[in-house]
């Protein structure tokens, strides 16, 4: 069943709709359709073993969806999640369930509501090795939970402590022991930095790159911060309404952009270097995702759109290592992009 | 020790605890009675509920200052010749414990349900919800009515009196449980979504496990502060059953069933049968009553 070489995740056609009706009662009074929201909609995508793969996006794309559909907490409308193999769809025994949740474990945006403030924090990092039974008694639960405070960062002395006596950082760190504690090999991480201050952001980054080459972990990683994401990425899927627009080596996404839309968010990333560079702001709103625009969804801020981008939907197109869906594209009808790489 | 000693003396709590004079007061008053109710065999002069130890002959004394020969009764007797005084103090017994086991059952009950409703949600929180939205456009007394009425008419007649107090204790309890289910399930709705909720979700514990351990003590803080307004609220419904002649029977009186029966005899001026329990019943529930509105601004930061 294991197969050491292929994709550790291969996410298909993923699919998740929300209903966001109003009440029962008053729709039917006041004669509404019924009204769904496609927060995901064929999203498709492999994550290799030890690689960590960024998906970026405005807020409301769908990737913070996307993110809780792969671990699980949500079920897919439809589309599948396999881990190493195994249709997670398929699993109905929770007995079948537990090995693999164990294997997969998840770090929250807000450090703040990911502890409960009730526990020590030796109970919260316990919670797993608990609950997966890894360790046979309270001294080795002990050694375990003080190991796992160890390797984020922490004093083993921290465990008889409560959340509020830590900082935002400090949590965060409190919060991957949890995830650590479990010995997993693969991490969602949902946008683990936003919540904290910049200086104390690159010490997380850091924090996790290293336990990525010292535990052999695979991160999906979700942001909506693009220079965030060029430092940990492998790979980049980029998301708009619920779709995928691109997928790139972050190298090659960074120094050559496809999508117009990726073009797009390049642009409004800080000029730090000062080059005098102009900032561009992205024209528009995100349209209403209850009530997408038809063909590609992006056509009403794309400034290469056509007559085409308004009635079909693109289909993803092969490019070297990375997928991009654009009719532009297709058409080699984009200009080529002009902007110094942010890394030089 | 020290240190706890330190943690209480430094909290915001004890700061508005003791810059109110009021509050003082009431915590005062209140520990006294429920003391008093408490220790009630060891400080009462009389044991009210042997029959033998009562003489008719000493029924109808005023209280001790206002005796002319007979000052063995500080507040005088009824028309038992029983101690005013005693029967207080065992009729709060009764009264505070019907209050506190009513308010346990209530607790447990709409806790319960409001974790229930607030967690899995969909038709199971619509049910409940509904159910005690009908429940709430009823007066709770006439709820408390209404089940302590069925539930005597249900058992048979020669244990009435043995079952009296369990029955009000169901009958008051179901009648209070549904502030508890709201306000639990609020705190649930939000608590339920936070991510160490969804951690926990994570890696496989069961729900109920998540409510209990996670969520539960999350909820504490506002239950306690409505269990203590409900206090009062069951003391004085036990009371009013018992006022009305379905609570607890004659021989093992609880405040109110001392003022009903003390209320047959204020027209021919032995006022002393029911004014004095009646003013240990208003004095005890305000006392409470101020204590619980206390607690309920001092946990709600928005009114301080």
């Amino acid at each position: 069943m294991t197969d050491a070489t292929g994709p550790l995740i291969e996410v298909h056609d993923l699919v998740k709709t929300f209903d966001v009706s109003r009440p029962w009662l008053a729709r039917v009074l006041e004669r509404l359709p019924v009204q769904t929201l496609k927060a995901v909609n064929g999203v498709k995508f492999t994550i290799r073993r030890g690689e960590t793969f960024s998906l970026v996006g405005e807020s409301g794309c769908g990737k913070s969806t996307v993110a809780r559909l792969v671990v699980g907490l949500d079920r897919p409308t439809r589309g599948s999640v396999v881990f190493d193999g195994t249709d997670l769809a398929g699993l109905r025994r929770r007995s079948d369930i537990a090995p693999l949740r164990r294997r997969m474990q998840m770090i929250f945006q807000d450090p703040y509501a990911s502890l409960n403030p009730r526990w020590r924090v030796e109970d919260i990092v316990a919670e797993p090795v608990n609950a997966f039974r890894l360790v046979a008694n309270r001294s080795e639960r002990r050694r375990k939970v003080a190991e796992s405070l160890r390797q984020v960062g922490l004093s083993p002395e921290d465990a008889r402590k409560f959340p509020h006596e830590f900082s935002g950082g400090q949590r965060q760190r409190i919060s991957i022991a949890r995830a650590l504690a479990a010995n997993p090999d693969f991490l969602v991480c949902d946008e683990p930095t936003s919540a904290l201050d910049v200086s104390v952001q690159a010490q997380i980054l850091n924090l996790m790159k290293d336990l990525q080459k010292r535990f052999g972990l695979t991160y999906l990683f979700i942001s909506h911060d693009l220079s965030v994401v060029y430092h940990v990425s492998s790979r980049i899927g980029v998301m708009y309404l619920g779709r995928l627009c691109e997928i790139s080596a972050a190298k090659d996404l960074f120094r050559q952009p496809r999508h117009p839309y990726t073009r797009l968010l390049l642009d409004t990333i800080p000029d730090v270097e000062m080059t005098g560079r102009e900032r561009v702001s992205v024209p528009g709103e995100v349209p209403d995702p209850i009530d997408p625009p038809s063909g590609c969804s992006f056509h009403p801020r794309c400034p290469f759109a056509n007559e085409r981008c308004r009635q079909e939907l693109p289909t993803p197109l092969q490019r070297g290592q990375g997928m991009v869906a654009c009719h532009a594209v297709e058409e080699e009808r984009l200009p080529p992009f002009k902007r110094s790489d942010p890394g030089q | 020790m020290g240190g706890m000693y330190r943690r209480v003396v430094d909290s915001d709590l004890w700061f508005s605890f003791s810059r109110s004079p009021t509050v003082v007061v009431a915590t005062a008053v209140t520990t006294i009675m429920m003391m008093a109710a408490l220790f009630a065999p060891l400080i009462a002069p009389q044991d009210p509920f042997d029959l033998t130890s009562l003489s008719i002959l000493d029924a109808h004394i005023p209280p001790a200052w206002m005796a002319a020969d007979d000052h063995r009764f500080l507040l005088g007797s009824d028309d038992q010749g029983r101690d005013v005084l005693s029967a207080i103090l065992y009729g709060a017994r009764i009264s505070i414990g019907v209050g506190f086991a009513s308010i346990a059952l209530a607790l447990v009950l709409g806790v319960s349900l409001g974790l229930l409703a607030g967690y899995i949600g969909g038709r199971l929180d619509a049910l409940i919800m509904r159910t005690a939205e009908i429940q709430l456009s009823f007066p709770t007394i006439l709820i408390a009515l209404l089940l302590n009425g069925v539930m005597r008419s249900i058992l048979p007649a020669e244990s009435q009196d043995q079952l009296a107090i369990p029955v009000l204790i169901v009958a008051i309890g179901i009648s209070g449980w549904v502030q508890y289910a709201r306000t639990v399930r609020g705190t649930t709705l939000v608590e339920k979504n936070k991510e160490y909720v969804q951690a926990a979700r994570l890696i496989g514990i069961h729900p109920v496990m998540i409510m209990l351990r996670h969520i539960l003590p999350n909820t504490m803080g506002p239950v306690l502060v409505i269990a203590t307004i409900h206090l009062a609220v069951a003391i004085i419904t036990e009371a009013t059953l018992s006022f009305l002649g379905v609570g607890v029977p004659p021989t093992e009186p609880s405040l109110g069933t001392l003022i009903r029966i003390g209320n047959d005899f204020l027209f021919s001026g032995e006022w002393w049968i029911t004014m004095f329990p009646g003013a240990a019943l208003a004095i005890l529930v305000l006392a409470v009553n101020l204590l619980g509105d206390w607690l309920r601004d001092a946990f709600n930061p928005k009114l301080r």
